[in-house]
């Protein structure tokens, strides 16, 4: 174990050590990351359950789907796809930077991925707003005028079900950002250990991923 | 000779320290990462919880010893199964094994100092805790009582009882139950002693990947459809209330997705530690070991495909229900696979009189009258007739309680020694594993001719011509309560008046048995090296 924590040890990361019940900082590493890919699959299940309201109701009540989803701004919903897709693209360079020990950049990155998930979520509070003054909200509140189809309420259930849920999703890795940030500042990422960076980017893209589906499935084809 | 080999400066002298005089005081508890010491606080807080749901248990057979209202009006009646279902399932049986004997077991018989994250397992018992609060909080205000199962609409517009603080709570339970899961996936991945192949992990350990496996995937299902329920009641989405347009029988979907799967998270520890106990204490090697390492996963696996029988009579399509129930079936091979196995275990083996071994034997029993039980309930013509009765409320406690709980205290047995370094009174204990065997079959037995007359689960009355044999269920549940209480003044006694416990009791050939009773802190002085299976018991045994 100290020959392993010799040769596996980060340079310039003073505040890491390999915790005692591992043998090396490779299993350390592998653990970690086995931990997060886990999480993830749980968020997918978590997820999964919505998707299959969606397209099940979606099914039931065809038309009402149709006729809401015009109500949506696809154009607002594409800006904030173009944030995300950018955030994924700064996480991921934030990765590589401390892949390399660029911690200068890794922070530039890190900092960057934050700011752009701070815009979706302003861009996620526009909307919000818009719609509640016009009465689009879920099914036992909703107030819409100018309706045709029975059920325009069960789309907007989903709606704020769904964005809400990620979004929250978002407000939480923003906090995740900002702790992994702040290590970041100190020195504790190196080539050597970054499992806290790559952690925290795995779930920041499949927060994108959720809404890669989420924008089509809503905003486009309803 | 092996065993020798590999127990040699492994061990650390005794005398010493152990992990529970290692530090001193209430907060030396609180803030541990050490996994005995958490599974320890875990086995104390689930006991806890089975006190509570055990009491309300018995509080509803008294009810039930006349038709009348005795003790408790048709609302409180509603309350009592209520709270006794959701207690005993959320905060007893779900996390009680992996939790508790499950967190000082795995990392030992793997080798290891601890679990892969030490942190998140303390978080994962703060989260059971604060979960507890939420859902026994519902006992100081208004109570609940939509079962268990929170069935919509009752639960979402016309119960006016504390729906949401429960759910909340079970929804944090939800969590405590995936981080504990995903601990366990990743120790035994990644921290196996060198030598300690998959195939040489013993079958308790098995039983857990695959309760973990179900605890990760399948939680999280729980988790959005309680979201969703919290929604439906406090913001009227619409989801799930007809009135609006969603769907109730979606819920249900939602809902049994987890919850049948979750049934397995409670048995599959209890056929883990029946495979213990049986090979252990019949010093045999066991029968079939990949058979029923494996056919615990396959339990897991077809677990997730089966929800559907919970709802034969939900109104889902004809086609749905001949789907579940045929793959339904499929459950009862690996179940029979394990059975069988068990019993050929036995045979010509040296097989030990002892409270364990007694406590794995009545497993046996009570569990195949159990899963065989299920089998009428499968078909879709005989749910239609057995469907809410009290063939089913017998079913399903003879594969809890005969089955999960019966091992779950087999288990306490078995690594009591382990845990506290005391023996206790072989004699209480069989005294108790008697009563508690007895006690179980009059209370449960007379329930299935209970529901095969017709006796509808949930009602606090009766016709008149059941109630001989609710008095003899009634009588029955005193019995299996003076069994346990006296398995726990057996284990109260060790604690203060035991001998002290040598390091292998019973002779077994796991790693846990090689490190001191009750171990040290880090477990082992120097990472074990395995050099045999955890049944490679010696030909002969000189006894």
């Amino acid at each position: 174990m100290s020959a392993a924590s010799e040769t596996a040890g980060p340079k310039g990361s003073p505040n890491f050590h390999v915790a005692h019940h591992f043998d090396s900082a490779d299993t350390q590493f592998d653990a970690g990351r086995m931990g997060v890919w886990l999480f993830l699959v749980t968020e997918i299940l978590f997820f999964g359950g919505l998707f299959c309201a969606f397209f099940i109701f979606r099914s039931w009540y065809f038309d009402s789907f149709v006729e809401a989803h015009h109500h949506l701004d696809w154009k607002l919903g594409a800006l904030n796809t173009v944030f995300l897709i950018t955030s994924s693209l700064t996480m991921a360079l934030a990765v590589r930077s401390a892949q390399v020990s660029n911690q200068k950049l890794t922070s530039q990155m890190l900092l960057a991925t934050i700011l752009l998930a701070c815009a979706f979520l302003v861009v996620k509070y526009f909307e919000y707003t818009h719609k509640i003054h016009d009465g689009l909200l879920p099914a036992g509140y909703f107030s819409g005028q100018g309706f045709t189809s029975a059920h325009p309420g069960v789309f907007f259930s989903i709606y704020f079900v769904m964005t809400g849920i990620h979004g929250l999703h978002v407000v939480i890795g923003i906090g995740l950002l900002l702790w992994i940030l702040f290590r970041n500042m100190r020195g504790e990422f190196s080539s050597r250990y970054y499992v806290g960076v790559e952690g925290v980017g795995l779930y920041w893209h499949l927060v994108d991923l959720v809404w890669i589906y989420l924008f089509p499935l809503l905003y486009l084809v309803g | 000779m092996s065993r020798e080999a590999t127990a040699d400066g492994i061990a650390i002298p005794a005398g010493g320290r152990n992990y529970i005089n290692a530090e001193q005081g209430i907060w030396s508890w609180l803030t541990t990462v050490d996994h005995k010491r958490i599974g320890l606080m875990y086995l104390a807080s689930t006991f806890t919880a089975f006190l509570i749901g055990g009491i309300f248990a018995l509080l509803l057979r008294f009810e039930l010893l006349s038709p009348k209202e005795d003790i408790m009006t048709a609302p409180q009646y509603n309350q009592a199964f209520t709270l006794h279902g959701a207690i005993m399932v959320f905060l007893f049986i779900i996390p009680s094994i992996p939790g508790g004997l499950g967190n000082f077991i795995i990392p030992i018989a793997i080798g290891a100092k601890d679990v892969a994250f030490p942190k998140l397992n303390l978080l994962s018992l703060y989260l059971y805790w604060i979960g507890a609060i939420f859902t026994v909080s519902c006992l100081v205000t208004t109570g609940l009582d939509t079962g268990w199962t929170f069935y919509i609409p009752y639960s979402s517009t016309v119960s006016q009882t504390s729906v949401i603080a429960v759910t909340f709570g079970v929804f944090i339970l939800g969590f405590s139950s995936i981080l504990t899961g995903l601990n366990f996936i990743v120790t035994i991945h990644k921290l196996r002693a060198p030598g300690m192949t998959f195939f040489r992990l013993p079958l308790m350990l098995w039983a857990a990947y695959a309760t973990s496996l179900i605890q990760v995937l399948a939680t999280p299902v729980l988790a959005i459809t309680l979201l969703l329920l919290i929604f439906e009641r406090s913001f009227g989405i619409g989801i799930f209330d007809p009135k609006l347009g969603g769907d109730p029988v979606l819920f249900q979907h939602f809902f049994w997705f987890y919850s049948h799967p979750a049934v397995y998270i409670m048995i599959l520890p209890g056929m883990g530690i029946a495979s213990e106990l049986i090979a252990v204490h019949s010093h045999r090697r066991i029968f079939g070991y990949r058979a029923i390492a494996f056919s615990s996963v396959a339990i897991a696996l077809l677990g997730f495909l089966v929800w559907g029988h919970h709802m034969f009579t939900s109104g889902q399509s004809e086609l749905s229900s001949t789907i579940f129930s045929f793959i339904t079936f499929f459950i009862a091979v690996p179940s029979g696979v394990k059975v069988f196995n068990w019993t050929a275990t036995m045979w010509k083996g040296s097989i030990a009189w002892n409270a364990p071994m007694l406590y794995g034997m009545s497993f046996l029993f009570l569990f195949t009258i159990g899963g065989l039980t299920g089998l009428p309930l499968a078909m879709i013509g005989a749910d239609l007739h057995l469907h809410d009765t009290y063939f089913v409320v017998a079913h399903f406690h003879y594969v809890m309680v005969g089955g999960t709980v019966v091992a779950f205290i087999g288990g306490l047995h078995h690594w009591w020694p382990k845990m506290t370094g005391k023996m206790y009174s072989n004699k209480a204990a069989t005294v108790a594993c008697a009563l508690i065997f007895v006690g179980f079959n009059m209370t449960f037995f007379t329930q299935f001719i209970l529901g095969t007359q017709g006796m509808p689960r949930r009602y606090y009355t009766y016709l008149d011509q059941f109630q001989p044999l609710h008095a003899f269920s009634t009588y029955g549940s005193w019995v299996l309560g003076a069994g346990l209480f006296l398995v726990l003044f057996t284990f109260i006694h060790s604690i203060f008046k035991g001998e002290k416990a040598p390091k292998n009791p019973w002779g077994a050939r796991s790693l846990e048995w090689v490190c001191d009773s009750p171990p040290p802190t880090e477990n082992f002085a120097r990472t074990p090296t395995v050099t045999h299976g955890p049944y490679d018991f010696p030909t002969t045994v000189n006894r």
